[in-house]
């Protein structure tokens, strides 16, 4: 058994094959893995009694189930009107330059890829992003520094 | 000058309940009937934008002849300036949990679902901890309904009530046609209550408070209170619980920064309201509804930015099932564009005003109803902005 099929294996155990727990299962893997690649999604089909293309069809609906391979911490950047309009794009650009890359794009060490999203729910904090599932908010460029060093340090 | 009049300030939502258990307990023994009866009576309109009367909802479900019945939490908040439920659940989630059981009771419902957004899911570990507490209340008070759990991935479509069905049974979230609507066929095909985060605490607390109470706030179209989240050009952000059918004149004398241009009201799903017009609007069902988010402006702002932020948020996040909401929205991004770089006449904006009112005729569902809404209140109001 491949890892991912272990994996897959694993998640279906704990949540059941029933098509109402798809969603869960494809969170679980974006849990551990960041991004669904084909060999999930197939194996999630073979598992759950569904065609891959039911599976993938559900997957490529949703922004935060991916199916480009992600990097280990996925940043996402609001970029509706509050948080636009409180800096925003200081906070993008000093992403960018730390990390050297463009918004879309995963560093060559696949650490960190660098996205932006629709609002978050932290319009009264903004600017705001997530890292993973973690909420950061009222950045500024010194905190994105502090952030970003930190993760790099710890990892 | 209009006298300076402060805004009545509401505190319900976010009181702890010292005796929960109390509260759920006298809830749970009074009638059904009785609960709808003083859900009608309270005037309770639901809070997650529709403004559909909760007692009524509830009643219709309960009604269906049904195997089985569902109630859920649509805690997919992503209506952009909306960050009043994350509050909530992180602030009293035993008191939403609770609403769930009144109506669970009410409906005769078994299961009941939180549908909490991607975004939120730092929220999670601590509201099982929580639920897990709660579900031993229900086992001592002998209630038979458990609430469980799913998470949203990042899609604003999902808190349209028939895309978050969808979602949940492990689909695209792809709106359905209504009717049929969900107190007839719902999650699963089962007739189903869905309610807003917050309407389902503003229940449980009317089964407490009476309905009298409640009624006593407000007006006659907008009974009760209402929580708020207040974001953009204002010196105090944040989430208040204000009384309803208040003027955004008033509005705008606690919240603005003395420059208030415009606020937009309910989202970049709901109506921009420029300077002028603040004496006139209510904020409430008989004027502007909201389901609480309020964004305000200063004149340091462009509003073809504000209306092309929303517009991109509008045709990333339409699911792109029926083709004028898709193109609708591709166009309508083209468009101003075209028209602020000056290869399109200023007249290309009535053309554009004319497409929003074929989407608000012709869309499936409330998203692509919806963009009229704002880019008719923006563009109207703010023309001269478009051009230059
Ligand atoms: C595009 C769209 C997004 C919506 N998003 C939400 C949402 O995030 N939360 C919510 O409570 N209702 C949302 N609604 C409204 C729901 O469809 C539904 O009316 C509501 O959950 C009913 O609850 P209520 O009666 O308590 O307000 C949305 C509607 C549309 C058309
Ligand atoms: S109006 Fe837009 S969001 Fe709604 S069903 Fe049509 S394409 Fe989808
Ligand atoms: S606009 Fe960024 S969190 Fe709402």
């Amino acid at each position: 058994m491949s890892n991912t099929q272990q994996m897959v294996k694993e998640l279906v155990d704990k949540h059941g094959n029933d098509r109402t727990n798809l969603m869960a299962i494809l969170q679980g893997v974006i849990d551990r893995e960041r991004s669904l690649n084909d060999e999930a999604i197939t194996e999630i089909a073979r598992e759950m009694d569904l065609s891959a293309a039911q599976v993938y069809g559900t997957a490529s609906f949703y922004t935060f189930l991916d199916t480009q391979p992600r990097g280990e911490y996925v940043i996402r950047v609001c970029r509706t009107i509050t948080c636009d309009m409180k800096g925003k794009r200081e906070i993008l650009h000093m992403l960018e330059n730390l990390l050297k890359v463009n918004v879309g794009e995963t560093t060559p060490d696949k650490k960190f890829t660098l996205l932006e999203t629709n609002c978050l729910g932290w319009c009264h904090k903004g600017p705001a992003m997530l890292i993973n599932d973690k909420a950061y908010t009222e950045l500024t460029v010194e905190k994105v520094k502090d952030i970003i060093t930190e993760i790099k340090h710890n990892s | 000058m209009a006298e300076k009049k402060q805004l009545k300030r509401v505190d319900i939502i976010f009181t702890e309940e010292c005796n929960f258990k109390q509260v759920l307990s006298e809830a749970l023994q009074r009638s059904d009937d009785e609960i709808i009866q003083s859900l009608l009576d309270s005037g309770l309109r639901g809070r997650g934008g529709a403004g559909f009367p909760t007692g009524m909802k509830w009643k219709f479900t309960a009604q269906e002849e049904a195997d089985e019945r569902f109630i859920i939490c649509n805690a997919d908040e992503g209506e952009p300036g909306t960050f009043k439920d994350r509050e909530i659940l992180f602030k009293v989630p035993y008191k939403v949990f609770g609403g769930m059981a009144v109506g669970a009771k009410v409906i005769g419902a078994k299961e009941g679902y939180i549908y909490l957004r991607g975004e939120y899911k730092f929220l999670l570990d601590d509201l099982q901890k929580q639920l897990d507490d709660f579900h031993k209340l229900l086992d001592e008070l002998g209630l038979d309904f458990r609430i469980h759990i799913v998470t949203g991935a990042g899609a604003y479509i999902c808190g349209e009530e028939s895309a978050l069905f969808e979602s949940m049974e492990g689909k695209r979230g792809e709106p359905r046609n209504k009717p049929p609507y969900p107190t007839i066929n719902g999650y699963k095909g089962k007739p189903t209550v869905i309610n807003n985060v917050e309407t389902l605490v503003y229940a449980l607390t009317i089964c407490r408070l009476g309905a009298e109470r409640f009624k006593s706030l407000g007006t006659n179209d907008s009974r009760g209170s209402k929580v708020f989240s207040i974001s953009g050009d204002t010196p105090i952000p944040g989430i208040y619980e204000l009384e309803l059918g208040m003027t955004l004149e008033n509005f705008v004398e606690e919240f603005g920064d003395g420059d208030t241009k415009s606020v937009q009201v309910g989202g970049a799903a709901g109506f921009c309201v420029p300077r002028k017009d603040f004496k006139d609007t209510i904020i409430g069902f008989e004027g502007v509804p909201t389901g609480g988010s309020m964004m305000l402006f200063n004149s340091s702002r462009s509003m073809y930015n504000v209306i092309h932020n929303y517009l991109e948020f509008f045709e990333e996040e339409s699911c792109g099932q029926c083709t004028p909401c898709r193109v609708g929205c591709q166009q309508l991004l083209l468009g101003v564009e075209a028209v602020k770089r000056g290869d399109k006449p200023i007249s290309y904006l009535d053309e554009l005003l004319k497409l929003t009112e074929t989407m608000k005729l012709t869309a499936k569902c409330g998203l692509g109803q919806s963009v009229a809404n704002s880019f008719a209140s923006i563009v109207d109001n703010f023309k001269e902005e478009m051009i230059y």
